[in-house]
């Protein structure tokens, strides 16, 4: 591929993403009422499976921890959301998340394979569990209410995090920071034995993609009205995100993305047209994905573009 | 003063002592090789001194600093760099990207990006493999992996290289190779501790040579005191 092309490519990039955002930037101004709803989810999801890649994509441990850091920052969010305004409760969310996934990652990451997983897995569950003993017995409640704030706000906060996100994943896919993660996941005792302190690398993205989520939580939180453990603590949560990773491809940054929202309008559109056969649905539509689409939808692409260049540029 | 010593340096598998009670030292500029049958324990003894392991008991000083119990990265960016007996290459990264690896994070000072590109240009230069630096190193062949490693373990800046047999699966042309790229590290004034199965290249390249066998140091001294040495020949051929 010349120069010329690859300007051109870049160029032609660029202006789709900058249409995009403008699209999604004023979305509320000419979408009104069940559009910005469904959309707030889908960026939701979106940021989950992102900031999901972020860490178990190039590095291989496969986390089951998003509901745990999700529902860390829902709390945040109910606990703060009366005396704090909106960014506020969503950053402290974030870094709810951020410290608890430092703990838990420093103490945790030396497992290795299904053992962390499912470690990751039971994180989710212990925290339900301590926090259902706290509110029964030491706050004396079941559930709480949080502040309502209007949908479109939270559509925008919504995509503020998703915004910080993929630039946050941008940088360090580019930087040496992001080198040294991907040679974690390639052999992490090479890359041990090349100066890398992999546990630090490890430890501080595991964090770094918590803290999206628990911002995520934060801001959805407030469109529920109540919340209690059971409901922060989906497990559901946590098994999405990886699903739409895979659905999507790990490979290139925009495939969770596009996973998700794919992922995400079904499960609207399926549980509102066909609540009875949603499950079955989607059962079958992932298990085709998984069987025939190896690398997800992001891997049909270069397929694709080869069938429709005639095969000249088979070295992309 | 040696620029590797260990003493009395023990490491236990279950009740097993894969390495037992070890004494060793390398001098700076030497090439010392590291023989003994499957099992010996030679590359346990490596990854003591790698810190891929922590010794039970005794002490193993670079430079006169004791380093047993640092983490591996903390080990390699004092100086000390290694090579696996199964190569460990970043294989969906590209040739030039491995050895970038190395240069960036292990060296003992740190290097700005540019300079630590440079750097990694010339080495692949070094071991002949500029051609291939876009490859995916798991595109290239045994010899040339080797090679790889040798290179990001080189990336390092380092004052003693570990290579855990670099030329096992290699044929008599790439031994050849090998061997000759070896020459070349230690003129560069990097000390090199070796294992090798491959007698004629550890009899032609190294200073002197330690032979392990159950763990335990057997014999050391010049190659043709080696060759010679009564307890050798019979733990590798049987009384």
């Amino acid at each position: 591929m010349d120069i010329a092309r690859v300007i051109s490519k870049r160029s032609f990039l660029l202006g789709l993403l900058g249409l995009i955002l403008v699209l999604l930037a004023t979305l509320p101004l000419y979408a009104k009422g069940y559009t910005p709803i469904l959309m707030t989810s889908l960026i939701m999801y979106a940021i989950l499976s992102v900031s999901w890649t972020l860490f178990s994509g190039p590095t291989g441990y496969i986390s089951l921890a998003p509901a745990a850091f999700f529902g860390v920052g829902i709390y945040a969010a109910a606990i703060l959301g009366k005396s704090v305004p909106l960014p506020v409760f969503i950053v402290a969310g974030g870094l709810a998340s951020f410290i608890v996934a430092l703990l838990v990652g420093a103490l945790t990451l030396r497992l290795k394979g299904i053992y962390f997983a499912i470690f990751t897995f039971g994180l989710v569950m212990l925290i339900m569990q301590l926090l259902v003993f706290w509110e029964l017995h030491i706050s004396g409640i079941r559930g709480r209410f949080v502040i309502v704030i209007d949908y479109n706000t939270i559509y925008y906060a919504m995509l503020i995090i998703f915004v910080v996100l993929m630039l946050t994943v941008y940088f360090i896919k580019r930087s040496k920071f992001g080198l040294a993660l991907q040679s974690i996941g390639e052999n992490e005792e090479a890359a041990a034995h090349t100066g890398i302190n992999v546990t630090m690398v490890k430890v501080i993205t595991f964090a770094i993609s918590a803290f999206f989520m628990g911002a995520a939580g934060a801001a959805i939180a407030t469109r529920w009205t109540y919340i209690d453990p059971y409901i922060a603590f989906n497990v559901n949560v946590s098994f999405l995100p990886v699903l739409m990773a895979i659905f999507g491809g790990l490979g290139q940054l925009y495939g969770p993305v596009i996973g998700a929202a794919i992922f995400a309008y079904l499960q609207e559109v399926l549980t509102t047209k066909f609540s009875e056969l949603y499950m079955l649905i989607f059962g079958v539509v992932l298990v085709a994905a998984i069987l025939y689409l190896p690398n997800g939808l992001v891997g049909l692409i270069p397929k694709l573009w080869k069938r429709s260049s005639g095969g000249q540029h088979a070295s992309t | 003063m040696p620029v590797l010593e260990g003493e009395g340096v023990t490491k236990y598998f279950g009740g097993l002592a894969a390495v037992s009670q070890v004494d060793f030292h390398v001098d700076q500029g030497e090439v010392v090789g590291l023989i003994g049958p499957n099992g010996a324990g030679k590359t346990t003894l490596f990854n003591l001194i790698s810190g891929a392991l922590v010794p039970k008991s005794g002490v193993i000083r670079f430079k006169g600093e004791k380093i047993s119990g640092l983490k591996p990265y903390q080990i390699c960016r004092k100086g000390v760099a290694r090579t696996f007996q199964s190569v460990k290459v970043f294989g969906n990264m590209p040739v030039l990207e491995n050895v970038l690896l190395g240069s960036l994070f292990g060296t003992p000072t740190g290097m700005s990006s540019v300079n630590a590109a440079k750097e990694a240009r010339g080495l692949l230069e070094f071991v002949e493999l500029s051609a291939l630096r876009a490859t995916p190193a798991k595109d290239l062949t045994l010899a040339n992996q080797k090679r790889l490693e040798v290179a990001r373990a080189l990336a390092t800046k380092p004052e003693l290289l570990l290579l855990d047999e670099v030329m096992a699966g290699l044929n008599p042309t790439e031994v050849a190779q090998a061997m000759e790229l070896i020459t070349r590290i230690r003129d560069k004034g990097i000390t090199i501790f070796m294992i090798e199965h491959v007698m004629k290249a550890i009899m032609g390249v190294c200073d002197r040579i330690m032979v392990l066998h159950h763990g335990e140091k057997i014999a050391e001294g010049t190659p043709h005191e080696i060759a010679t040495s009564k307890t050798v020949i019979e733990v590798y051929l049987g009384e």
